[in-house]
């Protein structure tokens, strides 16, 4: 996410073109993603270790080419963002109209990528095969899927998508780069995988609810309540971990999660 | 009946053989897969350094003196090997409860805060009593927030990554809010509190420099803790949790109870490190104290495969890079970002490099019904 | 009884089979329908080679797991692989199927010679294999199963299409399951078909078996065997890996056995006549390389009449869920006594493993009282159950008997480590840890390896580095040395070859003659029958049926194991 936003970032800083930033960003991302391919599916280690690990590599890295190519300057550089795209008539209806229908590219893409996932994940042989993989490697193994490749090619996906949206946070959110801009995001969109009982819609839903807290916790502030904003921006983490004890036992994970297969055994 | 005995020692010899082949096999040496690791990572980040149009040659030579160059340099690296170090052998226990805790940031804060609050409450003792109390209070602080999310995980399962992550969020803006409104130092105007009182404060064991009592702590906890793992049925205990919780259910390993202790342990010795930074270094408590410091330990914790005294090697090794990469950022122009990549590379060379050798080290093939089975898995998984 | 008519049914879709499925390929053309049983001997003029392997030979680091293997399978055969665990079947067919590459030998496939690099390619070229253990994902439904991997046109799953499929599939071959069911649902009689359809679906002409009665009642045997009849009578072939004799004797028409990983020769079954007994004992021969009587084995054990003590283990109206929350375990209640050995018969899944773990404190019951020694323990944690006198052999050895990680020493004290002579305590009042003592530990680690006999290539070797037999004789010794009074033993000898599961047997027999308490779940009957003084059949999570050694036989006890 961090390598996305920032490579997205980048594309769109020196092409001044944002749809190519998109695509830089998820290129990055994907290429990034290949490193814990290798390591957790061919040379299958440790996927929680090389995911903490990745996860400080693109931390640092991030944080240094963005310093190397912009040094610490007081006005930080942005990027004219991504505008919101106006649908025509519906958008014109009142109130729900500019919340529906006045976002931005992106968010469209979003939404529109719940249900296309989902049916790729459940009425195409790519996705059962995909999903088999998860559950039981040998038996997929068994029936002539090539395990490794499938994971390959998950987590390369997996990766494109969490460029995606680091792209989000700095092309169409907030226009520019900060270190550590997601904050934790990556693993609050984890939580909602679990949340989500591993299923699109699932996810759709838990993070809407996540966007909700954020909302409200933005809301509140620009409405100046008493409360000191520390415990607003703590609302999301909070509700994470809240909703994490409250799905407990209805979420199942795939049976092979994070276990690297080895073929003989 | 046979002579079981000599029948052993002879297989024994056999073993070491394995192992004398071992050292002809330069990979197969942690040790030098170690270095070589090291190696490959300084090499990789110097084509960063010469991309900026830094020469990596001045870079590294400005990051190793700034480190050890001077007294000053050298006392710094050990100043911030302290947190890490403390952090770091916290981190080995819960790790090897394969409880993966990545809430280390937000206990030290914890620590920190308790400190803190301590140093600026408590009534007047004797430097001695004072630490004392400091000390419990700072590893309980610390403890009490590892042990939220063990509870939600022994209790529900809930993943610790997750919770233990958002916890230190969550803890960091809580110190956001205490430095900002009610322990914000009276008429101040910055975002800190008031001082602690002198006899809450870690002596300085080098004049002039802002060595503090920390690291001995850290290098007596590296002793306690390698006792306590190699030696006792606790260690034991979390050992067998961490590689077979169902084997140790079933033999009656209370096994919520072993996580439990490892994580407020590993919360505990992060507390610590709060406490070393506030009452050895800056003595009043601010916002960002710690540059990550939670996150490098777990970096020092894998690299030290989880073994108490190799912590202390690694953890100064780490602070090294911290300290150098100032002053390499001040003199090469190379933003100290690096460190964190520099870190990073060396753990996966090392991951990479445990696969190698493991896949092809005949102390790793195993029999069974004619079949091979699994390779030795990486110890600190 | 064993008479197989051949049903106008079955021929009329002989006749035109390609009409109505498309989707895999007719028996090959010139394959000889045999009628099944082979009355005549000119029966095999017609015969056509499927498989030929010729002279294969499989390296593992220190072993030679398959040295020069030869062997040929005719079309319409089942043909028995027939040999003790660890001689080499296995292997074999992991060769055939793509999974490991032999190192050197050829393998041809209707006379042409191929080389099977995975199992996609065995696949392809009809070569389908039932795995021991199911390769099915229980969250899916059967036809999502059967499609796992499947190269069709088009991105696109259809379901129906599949289903469709199946229906006549099972309709041609007798194979009835519901394509629409989730697997975790089903018996394990129909999970082991639609095995069998995943393999037929997929073109499969050769089907490789991998010891498939091994979790099947006597009446689902029965059942499967006759499936196979349809399937040869159809012009498939069988391979049929086993180690049961009887059961070769049954169904099979050549038998080839391997012993060390070599083939000791190929014989042709009769499965009637007077030549019957002989072929048998041949088997038996050539299985084991010596000169064995069969009856035996059992025999051979020295069953010494015991006197009985009082109850130690007694168990009332037990009830307990699954992890799914189901009932598993309904009002069941029995009784251990002193130097008694208690068998438990039954299917597995039928309960089995639920009552273990509610036993040794692993999983809480939902009612009913447990007694040790007079004392109730019903939920009492595992340490309270295991200083009670409760010592557990589990059934997943390697998941809940040990630690592969860590060396013989630490595995050999797990259980007993926090008492002494282990470990102790500087100044017993004192709070504080206790401390370990090694050198106790070694010399009781160095005992065990030698009165259990357990190979390893050093006392303090990784647990990882034992064979399977060995690491089950760790277990059992580290159990029986805690001289407990009741012992709880899934399944203690699967996997073991026939000399450890006599050892095995033995050391069971030595504590019934100590007065211990011996709870023996099996799901091989021979094992039950051969040790047990009482037998209870578990089905559905009840005992439906309770009797003395003596009066069990192997026909009531399947009646009951099936439901009957």
């Amino acid at each position: 996410m961090l390598v996305g936003a920032l490579a997205g970032f980048l594309g769109t800083f020196y092409t001044h073109h944002v749809g190519l930033g998109f695509l830089i960003g998820m290129a990055a991302s994907g290429v990034f993603s290949l490193i814990m391919g290798f390591i957790t599916i061919t040379l299958k280690r440790d996927q929680v270790i090389t995911g903490i690990i990745l996860n400080i590599l693109a931390l640092g890295l991030t944080s240094f080419v963005y310093r190397a190519l912009f040094g610490t300057s007081r006005t930080p550089p942005s990027i004219k963002p991504l505008t919101p795209l106006k649908v025509p008539i519906l958008g014109d209806i009142p109130y729900i109209g500019t919340i529906l229908f006045h976002q931005n590219l992106l968010v469209y893409l979003a939404f529109l990528l719940v249900p296309v996932s989902a049916w790729i994940l459940f009425k195409t042989q790519f996705g059962l095969n995909l999903r088999a993989v998860g559950e039981h490697p040998r038996a997929a193994d068994t029936l002539g899927v090539p395990v490794e490749r499938m994971r390959y090619i998950a987590v390369i996906l997996g990766g494109i998508f969490s460029g995606l949206g680091g792209c989000f946070l700095t092309l169409a959110q907030l226009n520019r780069f900060t270190d550590n801009i997601t904050a934790g995001r990556g693993f609050i969109a984890i939580a909602a995988v679990i949340f989500g009982k591993w299923n699109p819609y699932g996810v759709a839903l838990a993070t809407l609810l996540f966007g909700i807290a954020d909302g409200l916790q933005l809301r509140l502030q620009a409405l100046g309540t008493k409360l000191p904003y520390q415990f607003l921006l703590m609302l999301p983490y909070i509700l994470t971990i809240v909703a994490l004890v409250g799905i407990v036992g209805k979420s199942k994970p795939p049976a092979a999660l994070a276990v690297p297969y080895q073929k003989d055994n | 009946m046979k002579k079981p005995v000599e029948k052993n020692t002879e297989k024994n010899r056999k073993v070491q053989e394995w192992r004398r082949g071992r050292s002809f096999l330069f990979l197969y040496s942690p040790l030098l897969s170690f270095f070589l690791a090291i190696l490959l990572a300084f090499l990789l980040s110097s084509l960063l350094i010469s991309w900026i149009g830094a020469s990596p040659l001045l870079a590294f030579k400005a990051l190793i003196l700034g480190a050890f160059g001077s007294l000053n340099g050298f006392t710094e690296t050990l100043v911030k090997a302290t947190p890490l170090m403390l952090t770091g052998l916290g981190l080995c226990v819960a790790f090897r409860s394969k409880v993966w805790n990545i809430g280390a940031e937000g206990q030290i804060h914890l620590g920190a805060l308790a400190t803190t609050l301590m140093g600026v409450y408590l009534p007047h003792f004797p430097s001695f009593i004072s630490l004392t109390l400091t000390g419990l209070a700072s590893f309980f602080a610390g403890g009490f927030w590892a042990a939220i999310p063990g509870w939600l995980k022994i209790r529900w399962g809930v993943n610790e990554i997750i919770t233990t992550l958002m916890m230190n969020y969550i803890a960091i803006l809580g110190i956001n809010y205490a430095v900002h409104v009610p322990l914000k130092e009276p008429g101040g105007f910055l975002p800190q509190s008031a001082l602690i009182q002198p006899s809450v404060e870690l002596p300085i064991l080098v004049e002039r420099t802002r060595l503090h009592a920390g690291i001995l702590l850290g290098i007596a906890g590296a002793g306690v803790l390698h006792i306590l793992l190699a030696r006792t049925t606790l260690g034991y205990q979390i050992q067998v949790v961490g590689l077979n919780p169902d084997a140790g259910r079933c033999s009656g390993i209370p096994v919520g109870k072993i996580i439990l202790i490892a994580m407020v342990l590993s919360g505990g010795f992060a507390g610590l490190a709060g406490m070393g930074e506030i009452a050895g270094v800056h003595h009043r408590l601010l916002e960002n104290f710690s540059p990550g410091y939670g996150y490098t330990a777990i970096v020092v914790a894998l690299l030290a495969d989880l073994k108490p005294l190799a912590v202390i090697l690694v953890s100064i090794l780490f602070a090294a890079l911290i300290v150098g990469a100032d002053t390499m950022q001040r003199v090469a122009g190379v933003p100290n970002s690096l460190v964190l990549i520099i870190e990073s590379l060396i753990v996966l060379f090392v991951l990479g490099s445990r696969a190698l050798s493991y896949v092809r080290h005949p102390l790793f093939f195993v029999k069974d019904n004619g079949q091979r089975t699994t390779e030795g898995k990486l110890r600190i998984s | 009884m064993e008479v197989w008519e051949w049903g106008s049914g079955d021929s009329s879709t002989l006749s035109h089979p390609h009409t109505s499925i498309p989707l895999y390929p007719l028996p090959y053309p010139h394959t000889p329908i045999l009628p099944y049983p082979h009355t005549s001997p000119l029966s095999y003029l017609h015969t056509f080679i499927l498989l030929r392997i010729d002279k294969i030979t499989k390296r593992f680091p220190g072993v030679l797991a398959n040295d020069q293997i030869s062997l040929e399978i005719e079309a319409g055969e089942v043909h028995a692989l027939l040999g003790q665990n660890g001689a080499g079947k296995t292997t074999l067919m992991n060769i055939l199927y793509g999974l490991y590459q032999p190192d050197s030998g050829q393998i041809y496939f209707k006379d042409r010679k191929v080389k099977i690099s995975s199992p996609r390619k065995a696949i392809e070229l009809g070569i389908g294999m039932v795995h021991q253990h199911f390769m099915l994902i229980p969250d899916f439904t059967v036809a999502e199963n059967i499609l796992i991997g499947f190269k069709q046109r088009g991105p696109f799953l259809n379901l129906k299409r599949v289903e469709q499929a199946v229906a006549e599939l099972s309709h041609r071959y007798r194979l009835q399951v519901d394509p629409t069911a989730r697997v975790q649902h089903l018996s394990v009689g129909s999970r082991q078909r639609v095995e069998i359809i995943k393999a037929l679906y997929r073109g499969a002409e050769l089907l490789i078996l991998d010891e498939p009665t091994s979790v099947l009642t006597p009446q689902e045997t029965h059942e499967l065997f006759q499936i196979l009849r349809t399937l040869t009578a159809q012009g498939k072939s069988v391979i049929f890996i086993t180690h049961k004799l009887n059961e070769v004797m049954q169904v099979c028409d050549r038998a080839t056995v391997l012993r060390n990983g070599r083939k000791v020769g190929t014989v042709k079954i009769q499965q009637e006549g007077p030549e019957k007994e002989v072929i048998k004992e041949n088997l038996a021969r050539m299985m084991i390389g010596k000169e064995v009587s069969l009856e035996t084995e059992r025999t051979a054990l020295k069953k010494k009449p015991v006197q009985f003590g009082k109850e130690v283990l007694k168990v009332e109206e037990l009830e307990a869920v699954n992890d799914q929350n189901r009932l598993v375990l309904k009002k069941i209640s029995f009784s251990v006594r002193a130097g008694e050995i208690l068998g438990i018969a039954g299917v597995a899944g039928n309960g089995q493993s639920e009552l273990v773990e509610v036993l040794a404190g692993l999983r809480k019951a939902v009612g009913g009282r447990v007694f040790l020694n007079g004392q109730e323990v019903l939920n009492e944690p595992p340490r309270k159950l295991l200083e009670g006198g409760i010592a557990h052999i589990p059934e997943d050895r390697l998941r809940m008997g040990l630690v592969l990680d860590l060396p013989l020493p630490e595995n050999a004290i797990l259980g007993s480590f926090h008492k002494a002579p282990f470990s102790f305590k500087i100044g017993n009042a004192l709070p504080g840890p206790r401390w370990l003592n090694y050198t106790e530990i070694r010399k009781f680690t160095e005992r065990l390896i030698i009165s259990y006999d357990i190979k390893t290539p050093h006392p303090e070797a990784t647990m990882r580095m034992l064979s399977g037999g060995n690491q089950q004789k760790f277990i059992v010794g580290r159990e029986l040395t805690r001289s407990p009074k009741v012992l709880l033993t899934v399944q203690p000898t699967m996997g073991l070859d026939i000399k450890a599961t006599e050892f095995v047997h033995q050391k069971f027999l030595e504590q019934r003659e100590n007065q211990v308490a011996i709870l023996l779940i099996s799901t091989e009957l021979d094992e039950i029958l051969a040790l047990s003084d009482r037998v209870a059949v578990l089905y559905e999570g009840q005992i439906v049926g309770l009797l003395p050694a003596d009066q069990a036989d192997r026909e009531i006890l399947g009646r009951w194991m099936s439901g009957l």
